[in-house]
């Protein structure tokens, strides 16, 4: 050190001089805000360091606060994802249950619109086999239920009863292989078998090349299986393809268009009766013969024409239903006399006309009321379906805010361009009640209904 | 010591030699310097450009050829300097002390005696000596004064030739060896 010194003694005495005289320079010299340089020095050498130390203070304060807090963040992100979550359950609970009651009370409506008696039932649980498409409810025999009955909601059928326990039914949805139903289309009158494949797609079997459907129609159910009453909306023909000896026909379910959750059970098909129950493991409900079958009871109606016949038959027929409609005898009359006007819309193209001056049956099978084939059973007339501008005029007036309760109701099915049209009637929670609002009696009615116990 | 004539650099021997004053020569001098600097331009302004101060520094410096002797009698000259002026204490102080430093390590290896290097060191050191003022009067006091080069030139040649006179002067007040 002393060597280092007597080296550099001269360089040593030279610097500390020249800082020497810096601050005395520097006490005297004032910067322009009047402050001594000496003190703008040390301030700016001073004020760095302490900086830095104050920097390195808080840094390690705030490393162990930031530590606590983040601990307690740790604690609270948790309590907050926790309340998130539940806050997410709830909401998809409640979202549920709002639309539940949406459904419910388009059930309601159209419980109360339909002439059928009908059981409102809720989806427990679905069947075990991949294939299969089956699924339990939570009403049985104890409700009334019975197997063979349909299952159905305001959208179309949906399946029918195979088993009913004392407090579940299994139900076999449409879908299902082993499900057929028989059912008409809207437009050709056309009749098939509905079958399910396993798929949400389901086919039309049995129509014959020369039977004219097409793409888009509507099909519903023609009561031929005596398990669903004529009228019921089935589905949308998706294709069709020539085969041989029947066509390839798509169908494409309506019923199970927004899930299945809550059904109705058909308890009753209005236009008849629940004939005998077969022998069975379960009792089996049958329904009542196609409206066409028990036409020719009631005076008033024209039977359905038959479809099975040439094209020239059925043109024939829908002739002879416009004269009788307008009162016109083919073959009587002086030529130039006044022809009937073939014009005139039909109720359905090969479906029974009413005779003139006589009411309309209002569950007629058209564009706007397809499920009312079983009307006219109550009203002690025919059964057979008939146009019905307003046919049910009940609902429109009970249910203020079903401004398109046909769509939910009795005028659900056919046309079916615009399905948003039930949401229209989803109003209130559904009360878990039979049919209350279902015409209880009517002519072929039984006078013992199943009492359907409050939920 | 008479001057080499021939040569520069000192050789080995010659830079171990170092002149030597009297005590009041030492303080007389500089005193004498600064006095003239301060109340000889009162009267005669154009002896103004004259920096004696400055070159009795420098001849103290290269002569001595000990640059503690030389800054300290650059740092004293240049205090007393300011105290006589308008300037901070410090600032020609700080000039005068580095010219002393530097003239001092300057004078160790060059033969001071000889005229013409006695010329050109006044020359540089008065060159240096107002640059380095200029310097820190900008950049300590935030004067913004003008450096005007060939100004400072000629008055750089004209001290150098009064500094050549005043050498060859104080050459009889040093102590011979």
């Amino acid at each position: 050190m002393e060597n280092f010194l007597n080296r550099y003694r001269s360089i040593t005495v030279l610097l500390l001089v020249i800082f020497a005289q810096l601050v005395l320079l520097a006490m005297q010299v004032k910067n322009g805000q009047d402050v001594p340089v000496i003190r703008l020095w040390t301030v700016t050498a001073v004020t760095p360091m302490a900086r830095i130390i104050e920097g390195a203070r808080s840094g390690s304060i705030g490393l162990v606060r930031n530590y606590i807090l983040l601990h307690d963040a740790g604690d609270e992100n948790r309590r907050l994802k926790s309340d998130l979550d539940r806050l997410k359950v709830e909401n998809i609970f409640l979202r549920n249950e709002l639309n539940m009651a949406d459904r419910g009370k388009a059930l309601e409506v159209f419980q109360k619109s339909t002439p059928s008696r009908t059981l409102a039932a809720s989806v427990i649980g679905t069947g075990a086999g991949s294939v299969s498409k089956v699924f339990f409810v939570d009403r049985g025999s104890s409700a009334g239920v019975e197997r063979g009955m349909g299952v159905i909601t305001p959208e179309g059928i949906v399946g029918k009863v195979t088993a009913a326990y004392p407090t579940a039914s299994e139900i076999l949805l449409i879908t299902d292989p082993e499900f057929a139903a028989g059912v008409v289309s809207q437009k050709h009158q056309t009749h098939g078998t509905l079958k399910g494949q396993g798929t949400p797609v389901c086919k039309l079997d049995y129509v014959p090349p020369e039977d004219k459907v097409e793409p888009g129609e509507w099909l519903y159910t023609s009561g031929d299986d005596r398990v669903f009453p004529r009228g019921f909306p089935v589905g949308v023909i998706k294709s069709v393809r020539a085969g041989q000896p029947f066509q390839e026909i798509d169908v494409q379910p309506a019923g199970m268009q927004h899930g299945v959750e809550d059904v109705l059970i058909l308890l009753e098909g209005a236009h008849q009766a629940i004939p005998e129950v077969p022998p069975a493991n379960q009792p089996v409900y049958i329904a009542a013969p196609a409206p066409a079958a028990i036409a020719g009871s009631t005076a008033t109606a024209v039977p359905a024409p038959a479809n099975s016949g040439t094209e020239a038959d059925k043109l024939r027929t829908q002739y002879k239903a416009v004269g009788d409609a307008q009162g016109h005898k083919f073959g009587e009359g002086l030529p130039g006399s006044k022809p009937p006007d073939f014009n005139m819309p039909l109720p359905a193209a090969g479906g029974p006309v009413a005779a003139p001056g006589q009411p309309q049956a209002p569950g007629a099978p058209r564009p706007n009321a397809p499920a009312a084939g079983a009307q006219a059973s109550q009203t002690g007339q025919s059964s057979a379906p008939k146009p019905a501008p307003n046919s049910s005029p009940a609902l429109q007036t009970s249910q203020p805010r079903t401004a398109n309760p046909p769509a939910a109701a009795n005028s659900a099915p056919a046309p079916r361009a615009t399905p948003k049209q039930t949401p229209g009637v989803r109003t209130s929670p559904l009360p878990r009640s039979a049919t209350p609002g279902a015409p209880a009696a009517g002519p072929n009615r039984p006078a013992a209904q199943p009492v359907e116990p409050e939920r | 010591m008479g001057y080499s004539g021939e040569r520069l650099l000192l050789n080995k021997q010659q830079e171990r030699q170092a002149s030597r004053f009297r005590v009041w020569v030492m303080l007389a001098i500089p005193l004498a310097a600064i006095l003239f600097q301060v109340y000889v331009p009162l009267f005669f302004q154009f002896l103004s450009f004259l920096e004696l101060p400055l070159l009795v520094v420098v001849y103290f410096a290269l002569m001595r050829r000990s640059q503690i002797s030389g800054l300290l009698v650059g740092a004293l000259v240049g205090l007393a300097q300011d105290s006589l002026s308008r300037n901070p204490l410090g600032m020609f102080g700080i000039v005068k002390t580095l010219v002393g430093y530097f003239a001092a390590s300057v004078g160790v290896r060059l033969d001071v005696d000889h005229p013409a290097m006695r010329f050109v060191l006044v020359f540089f050191f008065f060159v240096f000596h107002q640059f380095l003022y200029w310097v820190m009067a900008r950049a300590l006091l935030g004067q913004q004064l003008a450096f005007e080069i060939q100004r400072m030139l000629i008055l750089g040649v004209l001290n150098a030739v009064v500094g050549v006179s005043l050498f060859h002067f104080l050459d009889r007040l040093r102590l011979t060896v």
